[in-house]
């Protein structure tokens, strides 16, 4: 299909990552299924670094290709360079996303920074308020 | 295998239509306003299969305007109608909830230029409520505009019966025939319309085309305008090869209309049997009163676009009324007015099909639908929760 580019449905044909850990560090969900969209990321940290990261995602195809490839960019990576991990990198890193589908890529950042948010909170350690922010604007979605 | 199953959409050309196209392209090449020979014999074609389709809907050729399709024949019966009405003071229009956009969407146009939009409820089967369609008609309304059978479910409506509530009521009555013509019997005078909307590409027709049924003597604006063509209803140098090959596909389709019923329903009965097996599933629709074709479902858990790229990648061509297909956020406003709440409306799935698939394409849609369900709930957050009991199933 035409709609999506050929990484997109790479991802969604053969999506990483996919699961759940049950004995997660932080979870962190955003969208709401009366919107279409659920995207959850779980989230196993050691020495301050994504040992693993899974994804469980009820949404369009490029929603699941979204997350399937924010969870490889983020996989081994120290949190502090996950937090930095934008909407528009996960896009591009799928060669791209029709305009309509941008927000599945703004929900795969929203997903990643909400579960690293959910391990500070759990482990009570200090975090940037703007992150809190950023959360609150997913609970919208 | 290739299943091509969503001929709601647009059905593949049928080989005598495309024989007609080609051949009228060719030969009759003259622009049907021209007073020389080509010109001439162009407009005995173009009068021919205008007589031609007025026959095979009970109506006289007169009656019939030629149009780019569905759409544009929807929206000049309900402009006509609304411009007519708002003459009279009369500035409103009964409809219902399910009716396609080219209906809904002309709707909001004359909400915002100040008509009252009346959308009649369904039921849960997406019949129209009738108590509540009549008592919606008043001395204020202009039209009712119901469609014969709904595109996404296929449910048939009882248009013949509302047809004679406004005929008693002398308001004006539209009915958009885009998806029955062609494939149930349609006959104009039985069914009191004053307008009828139908389009080719539904019933093996080239795409582009449609016809407009006007009822002699119902009022009809042009909606563009700038020729004499179609009586000065419809101005553009005719689609004359589109026309004639209409009239082709429609005398088609129309020829063992009875056989091929009986082997869509057949074929139908089979994939609905078959899909309902799948858990926590449900049919969309009436199951005695809908198309032959028309199987539309909901599928709990999932999201409607990631089973279409499925199965577009197993050879299956299908569509879905989920949000993510339509570029909103909303899912289908059909499924949401028979009361599918948005989070199993999101999973929808319709196979329309005709006499040209085949028993073992149903038997491939068996497997491979069941198999792209599963494969989608496998990774839905939403699933996990109903399984986990989280979240309580609906269906």
């Amino acid at each position: 299909m035409a709609l999506y580019s050929e990484k997109v449905m790479d991802h969604f044909r053969n999506p990483r990552n996919v699961g759940v850990i049950e004995d997660a560090d932080g979870v962190g969900e955003v969208g709401n299924a009366k919107c279409g969209d659920i995207m959850k990321i779980y989230l196993k940290i050691e020495n301050d670094t994504i040992a693993d990261v899974k994804f469980e995602t009820f949404g369009c195809g490029s929603a699941i290709a979204s997350s399937s490839m924010a969870t490889e960019m983020i996989k081994g990576k120290p949190l502090s360079q996950a937090l930095e991990l934008t909407n528009k990198a996960v896009a591009e890193a799928l060669d791209g996303l029709p305009a309509h589908k941008l927000h599945c890529s703004v929900l795969a950042e929203e997903a990643i920074k909400n579960a690293i948010l959910d391990y500070y909170k759990r482990n009570g350690l200090p975090f940037d308020p703007s992150l809190e922010q950023a959360c609150a604007h997913c609970e919208e979605e | 295998m290739q299943v091509y199953a969503d001929n709601a959409a647009t059905a593949k050309m049928r080989p005598a239509a495309l024989q007609t196209y080609i051949s009228t392209a060719k030969e009759y090449y003259g622009n049907p306003s021209s007073l020389h020979e080509a010109g001439q014999a162009a407009k005995e074609v173009l009068e021919e299969s205008r007589a031609r389709i007025a026959n095979m809907i009970g109506a006289e050729a007169r009656e019939i305007i030629f149009t780019s399709g569905g759409s544009e024949a929807d929206n000049q019966a309900i402009f006509s109608a609304a411009m007519f009405g708002a003459k009279k003071g009369k500035k409103k229009i009964v409809s219902t909830a399910i009716e396609h956009h080219a209906v809904l969407h002309a709707l909001d146009r004359l909400k915002s230029e100040g008509f009252e939009i009346v959308l009649a409820p369904v039921d849960p089967n997406g019949i129209v409520n009738m108590s509540a369609l009549e008592q919606a008609i008043d001395e204020n309304t202009c039209l009712v505009s119901v469609m014969l059978a709904n595109n996404e479910i296929g449910t048939i409506q009882p248009v013949r019966e509302i047809g004679a509530i406004c005929k008693s009521k002398g308001v004006l009555f539209h009915t958009d025939a885009v998806q029955a013509v062609g494939h149930i019997s349609v006959d104009v005078t039985a069914l009191n319309a004053d307008y009828l909307a139908l389009s080719a590409h539904k019933f093996g027709g080239p795409r582009g085309v449609g016809a407009l049924y006007v009822k002699k003597g119902a009022p009809l604006f042009p909606l563009v305008e700038g020729g004499a063509q179609e009586r000065g209803k419809r101005a553009g140098t005719e689609n004359l090869p589109a026309v004639a090959a209409m009239a082709t596909a429609l005398k088609e389709s129309l020829l063992h209309l009875d056989q091929a019923t009986a082997k869509v329903t057949a074929l139908r009965e089979k994939l609905i049997e078959g899909l309902l097996k799948i858990p926590h599933s449900a049919l969309n629709g009436d199951r005695i009163k809908r198309l032959a074709g028309n199987a539309s479902f909901c599928f709990e858990g999932i999201e409607g676009e990631g089973l279409l790229l499925y199965l577009s990648d197993m050879g299956v061509s299908a569509s879905s009324g989920s949000a993510c297909t339509s570029g909103s956020l909303d899912p289908s406003h059909v499924l949401l007015a028979i009361g599918r709440v948005h989070d199993v409306a999101h999973g929808s799935l319709r196979l329309t099909l005709n006499e040209e698939n085949t028993e073992e394409e149903i038997d491939y849609l068996l497997k491979v639908v069941p198999e792209a369900v599963e494969k989608i709930r496998s990774f839905s957050p939403v699933w996990r929760d109903l399984q986990n009991g989280k979240r309580s199933f609906i269906l």
